[in-house]
Formats: C-alpha cells, structure tokens, sequence
C-alpha cells in the first residue's frame, strides 16, 4: 500500500471536490473492495477521501419508489422493511453475496464501483489491460474458468463479480451521482458499468470526481414474483460462476413483462432483451422458460474453459424464473 | 512515534496482564523456575496459560537490542492520523500512519493480539471484531476511520473471569481445535445473535418478505460462512451458537460402540456366509 | 477404572483461546522490533539478472533490502530427522532464501525488506525491482508424466505374485485414471516468525510442529551449537503438514535479526504461503483391479506419479497403503516422480493415503459396479485378516466391525444398487463408502514431570498442539497415572527448552509423546515407592513398582489399596518438596512382529442438484477402529475435521497453474475453495475400541488424518450413485456434472 493522504469528509460537495482536484485521488467507503486492491499494489491513490461521516445512508420512499442512500450498508439495505417488502429480489441479491461481515462494512454505492475479481488483474506479476493498459491480457489465453461469455474483447475478459448490480439492473435502477462542481446527474443503471471494448480499465462511465448519492428504485410490479439464484463453488461466500436475477409481472398465469439478468458472465450484469422479449405475452411455464434460456444463452462466446457457463446458463435462467413464477 | 499517546511500548505488561499479577501474586515470581501452583479452575486456565505466555515473552523481551543496532535514519511516521476511539470499553488515541488498518493497530500497538490475521484481504473472518454493535472485518477497515467509535475485540467480551455465553458455549461444544479463527468466530457469533435478535434475513431465509423467527441450523452455517475454520469445527460452532440462541443443547454425536453390540455384529456375520 | 482416560474432557486451553490469550508465533513482543516484509520473483526457473533496491532502500522507515547480493551465506549440512511419519534421515536440500540468482520456481523469495513499520515494509517491498533471465520451465506434470521414476531413496517398487499374468487372467476387469491436483495446507495461521539474537544465542518464536527441527535447521544455518537456538512454539494455528519441515522464513527472518543486531518479525502473507511452504502434489493414478465373478480380488496394479521440485526428492508414498488394505496375491504398486518448477511438494494432512486411497476406493466402488456387487460387500469379501504385504498378523484390526456397524447407523441396507435410484424431491441422493486407513505409528520421545508435595505437577514435552488437544490430552495422561487432577496438572509443550519430542506430524503425538508421559509418570511413582521403603514400617515393603499406584496424594497397592502411604509424608521424610522424573520412551520391539494400523468406515450422503451440479454432503457417518480413544470429545472433533477436509479435497479445493507463466494463479483464499460453514451438516463418528497392547502401553493409535483417508473416494462414490457420472478428476466442482 502505497503512502496516501487521508482526509475525512464532511459534506459530499467538499468530498466531490477534493477527489477533483486530485488525478489520483480515490473515495473511501466500506472499503471492502478498495484497501484489499491497495494491500495489492493494484490500486495506487495518493489520496483518500473518506465519505463516512456524510449523511448519504437514508433509506426512504421516493416518488412511488424508494431511494436508497449511496452509503447505506449492503446489510441494512437489504434488512429495510420497504426493500424486504417490495424489492425482495434486491434483498436476495445482496445476502447471496460476501458475508455478514463484509456487507456490514460494504455500501451501495461502493457495491457497484466493485473491481473483477480476476485473478491477473489482482497479480501485478501477471499482464493485465485492466490493472495496466497495454501489458495484455493474461485470462484470454491462460486460465479463463471463471471469466466472460458474453461482450468480451480481445483486450479483456473480466466479469463482473457483484450481486447486488444484478438485481438492480432487474429493477431499472437509476443511479444519482453528484460532480465536483454540484452538479447533480442521472445514470440509468444499465448505463452505469461498460464493457471492456478496448479500454478495459474503465469499468464505469463515472467521470473522475463524480460521487454516487443514492440509487433510485422505481415502483416495481416484480415484488410478487421475483427470484434472486447463484451457483458457486461452494455453499456460501464464494463469487458467482453464474447468476441470475429474475422477474416477472403476471397477468394471470400470462407474464405480462419479464426481467433476466445474468451475473458472473459479462464486465457488467447481463441484461437479456432477448429472453425478456422471449418472455413477454407467454404463460408462465418451464417451456417457456426454456425457450428464454436458449435466447438469452444464444450469443455467448464461451473461452476455453467456462463453455460450461453457457449450459450452466440456461439451466439457471430456467430455475430462477421458475421459482420466480412459483412453479418449485 | 510520540510518547503523549497512550499505547503499548513493547515488553512491559498490558492491562490485562497486569490485573492477572495483581490477581495472583504468584505471578510476581515470573522467571523463577519454582513457584506456587495455580489452580486450574476456569479464571486460573485463563490465567495459568496466560501466565506460561507471559514467561515465554518475558525471556524474549529481556534479549533486547544489541549494540550496534540498525535502526532506519528518521523513521517519522507517514501521513499521520490521530484516532480517539474505545478499545473494550477503554478511551484510547493513538496516531497513526494512514495506511495502517484496524487489525494491525489492535495487534501491534494497543497490544491485542486476540484479534488474528488469516487472509489481511476479506476472505476468512478471522479479524472479525465488533464496531459500534456490528461485526466487521478488522483488516479491511483504516485505523483512521474508527475515530469516535466504539471497538469491542474477543478480550472485551468476557465480564471478569464470566465468560460471554458463546465463549463458554464454544468450551462446552469443543467448537474450535487450533484455535486461531476462534476469537473472529465468536466476535461473529455475537454480532450474528444481534442480527438475529434484530430480524435480519440471510441467503437461506425461505421468504425474506416475511418474519424471521427462530434461527434453524442451516440459518446459522450460512450466517457464519464469513468465518473460516480450516480445522473444521463447523458443527460445533453451530451446535454451541444454537445454544446460547435457542437454549437448545445438541445432541452428541459420537458414540462408543457397546460391547454387547460388538458381540452382536460378530454373531451376525459369523451366520452370513458371503464373509 | 480409568478415572479420566477415555472420558470427555474439554479443553485445558479453552479459555486462553476463547478470550484471545492464547499467543502464537506472531503476537510475541520484542523491544526494538523490525517488520520484514518478503518480495517474491516473477519467473519460474533462470536468473536474477539484476536487482535494484536502492529505491526500497530509501523509503521511509526502511532498515535495509536484503538480496542475494548482500544477504550472508547460510549453512546447509545434514540436519535432522523431521520426516514423520516415515523418518527418514536425509540431507536437509529444503529451500533457503536469498543465496543466490539461481530461480527455482514462481514466486520464490527474492529479497527482504525490513522496515520500522508493517506498512513501510510492505509498501517498500514494491519499489524492489527485479530483471531474469528467464529459461524455459515445466510446472505441468501432464506434459512430463512419462519421464517419472521412483525415488531414489528406499528400495525399488517390487511386484508381489505375478500382476500382469493375473490382471490378464481376470475374468472382471476395471481400469480407470484419476487426478488430484495441487493442493495447499491454508491453515488459518500463516506462518511467522519473531527473531531476536543475543550474541551468538538465538531466541525464536516460530510457528512449527516440530520445535526440535527448527533448531536443528537453525543450527546447522548459523554454524552455532544446537544447545544456543532455543525454539518457542507454544501454540500452533492449524498446520496440517505445512510446518513439518523448516520452511524458509525462520532462517531468514533469524538472518536479518542477526545482520541488524535487533529482533525482526516476518509473517507470510496469505499469498506468500502458497509457495513458501510445500502443497500436496499433483498426482496421477493409474489404477487396474482385477477379480473373479464371486468379487475376489486377482490382481491389483496401482501407479502414481506426482511431481517433486528439481532440488529435492518428494515421495508422498502414494501407493503405499494399496499393499495392506485388501487380500490379493498379484500386485505392483510403485509411486513414481517427476521434477518439475515449482516448491517442493510436502506432507498434507493424510498425505499420500487419502491421495491413493481416493483413486484405490474409487476403483473398488467401479469394480463392485462391473461385478453387480454391494460396494460394501465387495469390502468385505477382500477383507484382509492379515497384512498382505508382510503376511504378519495385525495388532490389531476390527474393520469389519467398522463396516457391520457403519452400515447398521447409515442405514446401508436400504441403498439401491442402481445410480439415480434415490431421491429427495428434485435433488438426486447418492450413498457412498470407503475405507479409512493409517499407520500405527510411534516415535521416541521424552517427557519430564516435577510432582510436588502438594499433589500439583509440572509436566513437559517438546511436542506441539496445532488443534488436536495435546495440552488436553497430555493432562489427562499424566492426571491418570499420578493420581491427581487434571486441575493440578500444568503440561507445556513447544519449546526446546523442554525434553525431546518427534514432530506433531502422522497422529503419532498420543502414541509416543503419551507413552513418554505415562512412562514418566510410572517413574514418578516408583522413585516414591523406593523412597517409602527407605523406611522400615512402609507397608509397601517388597512391592515392585508394577504393583503400586498413585492415587489423591497416596501410593498404594494395586492387589490391596488398604496398603498405602502418603506421599507428602514420604517426601517429608525424605526432605524434599518435589520429585522430578524424565522418561525416554521408544516403541516396543513386539511392534516388529506385527503390522500395526488404525482403520475405519466411512459412509457419506450427497445430494445433487441435477440442473445446477451443486452437491452438498449431507451426512457422514466415521466408523474408527483405532485402538483406545483418550477424549472422545477431541477425538470426534479430528474426526469432524477429516470428513471437512475430504469435502474439501472431493469438492472445491485446487491449486490453479498458469503454465505458461508456471505460476500459481488463485493463491488467496477468495479463488482457493476451502469449505465454509455452508457446505458441513451433520457427521457422526462411532468409535470401535480395539484393545491393543502391542502398538504402545496407552494402547492408542492417532486418529488424525485416518478420519480424512476415506471420504474424498466416499464422496466421489456417492456422487457416482447420485449422479451416474464418474468424476475421477478432483476437484468435483458444478460444472464437471452438467
């Protein structure tokens, strides 16, 4: 860990403002994600700015919807009575991810600025076009087990690691960010994370300085019939091979609009029009989940070693809308 | 490092040592070879063991520096950050580099070394510590920013020589071997039974729309999946949280096979042909 | 009756780990302490062609860069015999830091930084930067498999009968390869060391199973008489094999102590572990069975290969219990190995058993499928009544009635023969089983007890406790057979200060460090009996020492316990307050003319997801034959922790190469699966007491890695009957069942 001012901010725009006027200043928040890459030597501020003590955690009904503070704990976000009741699925995306622990510690905002979890990005041994552009990328032709299927490129083939991303890409999230000069702005949640093109180093299309505020929730129509599923490695705290989150509005046993979302397969949540669209106007049968999970796995471009994410995939797409409809 | 702050300066006794020697004035004798035996109730293990520790470090510290020591030139402290914060109950401050996180200040400045690294990286739990009722990892955590709050470590749970109830459950149901992930274990268990107590959800909860009521034990492994015992005490761990959640006592789970039931195997397959 | 002996005793170090106390290598304090920080290499095999820490040299709070360019010469001749549990005296070749550009494998130590602080250290440790001359390096034992060979230590692998002709002859035949990969110990301690020279005299807190071994190491390293290293290792954060062998960082850490004339700590970094310490080795297994139609077995022929380093000789004995489990006159068994560029592999808990045994035990459970026999029975018919590989009779051996019983618990009868037969709603439900197997084995080993007039004792012994209860269980022993309470007994262990003990490595630690206890005790008791008899009116007069005992502070006649005296009276007479005995205890010549070994049955249930491949082991049932069992509640929990590990093995655990780069990619425990809570339900242990007087006067056999032997083949087996699918390459992670 390289030696670094730090200072602890009072207010989000003197907070905005110092990270600004610094290159390599960084937002300190849980911290869960940042000091691990610091203790690395992956990530390398000179400055932290430390938002603890800015009154961003209130969790609150907003608009029909609930707007969710950028630094409200992973934890208490998931246990808030107006989440549990009308976002289950964003309860269940947070509690299949990390561990008690780390999601007392773990914000929102911090949550979606979450780095892969690759391992040649963590190993500053190893080439890796995320860490350091134009040393190569080590997973594309070494060990890619746990890497993308979908919307890779040559540059890199990173995946996403969170769960809480998922659900809120289910949940047309938007995300409030504040910029250095106070200037308030909305990001589209689906905007929020890139893909890795040829400039993998960006996993988001926040400008230097720009501070999330909260995560907005819309009215959901999916609190009824939603599912949060992720297979791993092992039973508990471990990152997803593959996960997917699933809604469905019911009209009858007809889905009236569906959400599928992919996690652990893609640089970002893999939102697949394809499958919802598949979706749409069908009963709610395995059948028809079937036929989704053939859409939505239909463009992957597996590595040489998760081809089995595609099959795993499918199966996945099909239980989570399952038990989303109730049918197990 | 300044001396106006009041943390540890190497070999001499903690706190909690120090109360030990007052405790029991046989300790006074510490590097004699003979002295009066301890009794070994619950308080005298904690201190009998504490004391052989203590011997040991004692030898070590009285080493000390030889001349000719190579010391670093102006060894100043980086980017210092000063930090009041309550340690076990006790107002402490301490400056410290930015850089140094909260499991690094309680092992090897305020001299509590009962909180462990395993991983220093988020991955096993065994720093667990608990700030302002919530357990936390203690790696992951910047010594600067627990200014203000309030730090509970496995040494602070105890009231006296009574141990906390999942102290005293974990002895009861041997819920630990080596003992390293032990003290994040049980500072985990203690924030899990506040979480609990509180209605809190986890991946297993059935229905998170609805009340969570008493924990099953399928509840508590994954409540406790953040910590890792590479022993594998798990269920024991389990069995001992179970109880001082539910007051359920387990059943044991290990037998000694009777005699007569020996004889009755060996009846068996001497009239089974195929052996 | 034994009062404490196989009773349940918590444990005596309980509470010093329940509230923090308990201190291990890192937490001891030293004044003027400097933190080292280690920086590892970035090649697998050629040359340090150029190293610049002028920049690490200059950071603040840097004490100094050691490299191979200015750290001293270590010495390096023969040392000691650490190698349980086959103790062989060897060269110590291990590994030592910084003595030359030579690169021997990825992410080798290439300097030291020592700094005032942790984080100096750390942080310095980048600014060290490197060039090699790279050469070109195999860390694939696939790609170099053929050019194994047998090691060059012991005697040439020797078929028994005639295997080929019997394999041929065979009317059933199954032949299958299976696969382990690289694994690593990952106990929750990582290792450390604090160092602190006064002149040539070395203190050392170190964290090791084998505090003797140390400093024999460190001897030999720094040319000084062994009497002037002492080693203190007072508690051991799990090890599992991983702190048999002196790794690099005592030596080194103790080298910047002395260089910088001040006391210096070095703590591996999680990362830091996975190569500076062996792993289990990758290991292919080449195994055919051959048996009659009535399932006798005609022919066994079971090849490892594993890989070992290009510096020295690794033999994990892969094959070895393959000689002894199962009645079969035609058999070759051979381990073989083949260097490669990486560390030194090393023993892992259950090492080498639970690695053939996995691939033995599967190939019986394809067998029992080939010939339409119960798996159990198939067992069972086999079953050796006495060693097949020395034709000596056992000890003592009650597998059988491991097998019966287990079944009898588990349920066994009800399994149906055919895979994907069972379930539990959506998820398939397989059963499986399998042979535990290990050595019965002993060392030498010494223990000294101080008895006081007041019925307390000190009791001593160079042995370690890295989580199976040793403190306990030695307090136990020496309360037993001194007539006291456990209470009053104080039993220290890990320091070189004390009387010599082997390594805690291959469940030997009850079965010699107990005897060593018990035979000091013994001692204790007839020096007071011949210090009563120096009176004319002892009521013992002419009682041999085999005919007393201690008992509340009296020592009385076994035959007639009115007989007694007290023996606070007899040392007052005597004028003395305490008595002091050390007793050297070696494993009895009757052991040679039988084989001695503990065994077991293992049952497990899985249950698999078939659309997702997640299996979970809901129950596991140890059945264990291993002589006397000392505290069962201690005991249970080694056994607890065998069937985790085997989870583990069976299910998540691999050690991730890069080949291109011969560099280990997920060294951390975020991509190194180790079970958590989650994946552990219930387990059962039923221990089967064999009365054996042969194997030691305790009549114990060790039970730690004999509860790991079985349940990786067990759980591999279950997934079988569940699934259908035989996976014989661990682990058997969700994607290898789709």
């Amino acid at each position: 860990m390289r030696p670094f001012k730090y200072t602890r901010a009072s207010d989000a725009g003197a907070a905005a403002q110092a990270v600004a006027l610094n290159p390599r200043a960084k937002f300190l928040a849980g911290g869960t994600n940042l000091l691990d890459l610091m203790k690395e030597d992956v990530e390398r501020p000179d400055e932290l700015v430390d938002l603890s003590r800015l009154k961003l955690s209130e969790i609150r009904a907003a608009g029909g919807g609930v707007s969710v503070g950028a630094l409200a704990k992973n934890s208490d976000t998931a246990n808030h009575p107006l989440i549990r009741r009308d976002y289950p699925l964003l309860t269940q995306a947070i509690v299949a991810g990390a561990s008690g622990q780390l999601r007392n510690m773990a914000t929102n905002g911090g949550n979606l600025m979450q780095r892969t979890r690759c391992q040649y990005f963590y190993d500053t041994a190893m080439p890796c076009n995320k860490r350091e552009p134009g040393t190569g990328c080590g997973a594309r032709e070494g060990l890619n087990r746990i890497h993308a299927i979908f919307g890779w490129s040559d540059k890199c083939v990173a995946t996403y690691p969170g769960d809480m991303a998922n659900a809120l890409y289910a949940l047309d999230a938007v995300v409030r960010v504040r910029g250095a000069q106070g200037r308030e702005r909305t990001i589209p949640v689906n905007d929020f994370h890139r893909l890795p093109g040829d400039t993998p180093e960006k996993d988001n299309n926040l400008q230097h300085g720009e501070l999330i505020t909260a995560v907005e929730l819309p009215k959901s129509p999916f609190a009824k019939n939603s599912y949060y599923l992720k297979v791993r490695d092992r039973a508990s705290y471990a990152f997803a091979l593959v996960a997917v989150a699933a809604a469905l509005e019911m009209n009858g046993s007809t889905i009236r609009q569906a959400r599928v979302v992919l996690g652990g397969v893609a640089h970002k949540p893999w939102r697949s029009a394809e499958a919802e669209a598949a979706l749409a106007g069908r009963p709610a049968s395995e059948e028809s989940f079937r036929r989704a999970a053939d859409a939505a796995l239909a463009g992957a471009k597996p590595l040489a070693h998760n081809a089995y994410k595609v099959e795993l995939g499918k199966r996945a797409v099909v239980r989570a809308l399952m038990r989303a409809a109730r049918l197990v | 490092m300044s001396d106006e702050f009041d943390e540890g300066s190497g070999p001499e006794l903690t706190a909690d040592e120090e109360a030990l020697v007052k405790e029991m004035p046989a300790l006074i004798d510490i590097g004699q070879a003979r002295r009066t035996f301890l009794g070994q109730t619950l308080a005298g293990g904690m201190g009998l063991f504490a004391l052989m520790l203590l011997e040991k470090e004692q030898a070590l510290a009285a080493l000390g520096t030889e001349p000719g020591a190579v010391f670093a030139p102006a060894p100043a402290l980086e980017n210092p950050v000063r930090v009041a914060l309550k340690v076990n109950g006790a107002a402490r401050t301490l400056e410290v580099d930015s850089r140094m996180v909260l499991l690094d200040a309680l092992r090897e400045r305020l001299e509590l070394t009962g909180t462990k690294k395993g991983c220093d990286q988020g991955q096993c739990g065994a720093c667990t510590v608990i700030v302002d009722g919530r357990r936390v990892l203690s790696c992951l955590t910047l010594a600067a920013t627990v200014e203000g709050r309030e730090v509970t470590t496995v040494e602070g749970l105890a009231k006296g020589d009574e141990l906390h109830p999942v102290q005293a459950a974990f002895i009861k149901y041997d819920g630990f071997q080596c003992g390293y992930c032990t003290p994040g274990q049980i500072c985990s268990a203690v924030g899990l039974l506040e979480e609990a107590r509180r209605g809190d959800v986890s991946h297993v909860t059935e229905d998170v729309t609805a009340k969570v009521g008493r924990l099953s034990d399928d509840e508590i492994r994954e409540r406790m999946s953040g910590n890792i015992c590479r022993c594998g005490a798990y269920p024991k761990i389990v069995a001992a949280i179970q109880e001082v959640h539910s007051g359920r006592e387990s059943a044991r789970t290990w037998h000694f096979v009777e005699e007569e039931e020996l004889a009755r195997v060996r009846k068996e397959w001497e009239a089974d042909e195929t052996v | 009756m034994p009062r404490y002996i196989g009773k349940e005793m918590s444990r005596v170090d309980g509470v010093a780990k329940v509230t923090g106390r308990a201190k291990y290598a890192a937490e001891f304090r030293a004044p003027n302490l400097a933190y080292g920080f280690v920086v590892l290499g970035a090649v697998a095999k050629g040359r340090i062609r150029d190293i610049d820490a002028r920049e690490a040299e200059r950071a603040p709070g840097v004490v100094r860069v050691f490299t191979h360019l200015n750290a001293p010469k270590l010495g390096q001749k023969a040392s000691t015999e650490y190698a349980p549990p086959r103790n062989t005296r060897e060269q110590d070749k291990s590994f030592r830091a910084l003595q030359s550009d030579r690169i021997y494998f990825n992410a080798q130590p290439v300097a030291l930084v020592v700094a005032e602080t942790y984080e100096q250290a750390r942080y310095a440790s980048r600014l060290v930067k490197v060039a090699y001359d790279a050469e070109r390096h195999t860390t694939d034992t696939e790609a170099v498999r053929e050019s194994a060979r047998a090691p060059s230590q012991g005697p040439p692998p020797k078929p028994r009968g005639n295997p080929e002709a019997a394999m041929k002859a065979a009317p059933v035949k199954v032949e299958a390869e299976y696969r382990i990969p690289v694994e690593h110990h990952n106990p929750m301690e990582p290792h450390a060391a604090v160092a602190a020279w006064a002149g040539d005299k070395l203190t050392i807190f170190d964290k090791t199973q084998d505090v003797y071994g140390v400093r024999a190491h460190l001897a030999s390293t720094f040319g000084v008489p062994e009497a002037d290293v002492n080693v203190v290792s007072p508690y051991v954060g799990g090890a599992f094999g991983s702190s048999l062998r002196p790794n690099y960082y005592p030596a080194l850490t103790a080298m910047a102590a002395r260089e910088l004339r001040r006391p210096v700590k070095v703590v591996y970094t999680r990362t830091q572990m996975f190569t500076g310490h062996g792993h289990r080795p990758y290991t292919i297994q080449k195994i055919a069975l051959g048996a009659e139609a009535s399932g006798k077995l005609t022919a066994m022929i079971h090849t490892a290969v594993h890989n070992t380093s290009t510096f020295e000789e690794f033999n994990d004995n892969t094959t070895g219990f393959t000689r002894q489990v199962y009645a079969c006159p035609n058999l070759f068994a051979p381990t073989l190995i083949v260097p490669t560029d990486l560390p030194t592999p090393t023993w892992m808990r259950a090492p080498g058993a639970v690695s053939g045994m996995f691939a033995l035990e599967c190939a019986m459970d394809e067998l029992a499928y080939a010939l339409k026999i119960d798996p159990l029975e198939l067992r069972l018919i086999n079953y050796a009544e006495t060693d097949p590989e020395s034709g000596r009779p056992f000890s003592s051996k009650a597998l059988r009635e491991c097998y019966r019983l287990g079944a009898e618990k588990f349920g066994w009868k009800a399994r149906r023969m055919e895979p994907r037969s069972m379930r539990d709603g959506r998820l398939l439900v397989g059963w499986g089983t399998a042979t535990g197997v290990w050595g019965a084995f002993q060392s030498r080993a010494s223990a000294r007890i101080t008895y006081r007039a007041d019925g307390t004792a000190h009791v001593t012994s160079a042995t370690s406790d890295i989580g199976p209860g040793t403190y306990t269980v030695m307090t136990m022993i020496a309360a037993e057979y001194l007539g006291n309470r456990p209470e009053q007994v104080r039993f220290e262990l890990g320091d070189t200060n004390f009387p010599r003990a082997p390594a805690q490595g291959g469940s030997q630690t009850t079965s010699s460090v107990g005897s060593a206890v018990h035979g000091a005790a013994l001692a204790v008791a007839a020096k007071l009996l011949t210090l009563a008899n120096q009176d004319a009116a002892s009521p013992l007069k002419g009682a041999a020492a085999a005919d007393v005992e201690m008992l509340d502070g009296r020592l009385r006649l076994k035959g007639d316990p009115s007989k007694s005296v007290s023996i606070p009276d007899v040392m007052r007479r005597n004028s003395l307050t305490e008595v002091t005995e050390t007793f050297e205890s070696r494993p009895s010549p009757e052991r040679q003319k039988y084989a001695t070994m503990a065994h077991g049955a293992q049952f497990v249930e899985v249950k698999v997801d078939p659309d997702l491949g997640q299996v979970r082991v809901t129950r596991a049932i140890e059945v264990t034959a291993c002589g006397k069992i000392i505290n069962p509640k201690a005991s249970h929990s080694q056994e607890i922790g065998g069937v985790v590990w085997g989870i583990g093995m069976a299910l998540t655990e691999a050690t991730e190469i890069d080949h291109r780069y011969g560099r280990i990619m997920n060294p951390n425990l975020q991509h190194y699966h180790v079970p958590v809570n989650a994946d552990v339900h219930e387990v059962e242990t039923v221990f089967v007491e064999e009365d054996d007087k042969v194997v030691n006067p305790l009549g114990v056999k060790g039970m730690g890695e004999l509860g790991m032997v079985g349940i990786p083949a067990a759980i591999a087996n279950a997934v079988f009957h569940a699934t259908g699918r035989r996976v014989r390459d661990l682990p058997i992670t969700p994607d290898k069942l789709l």
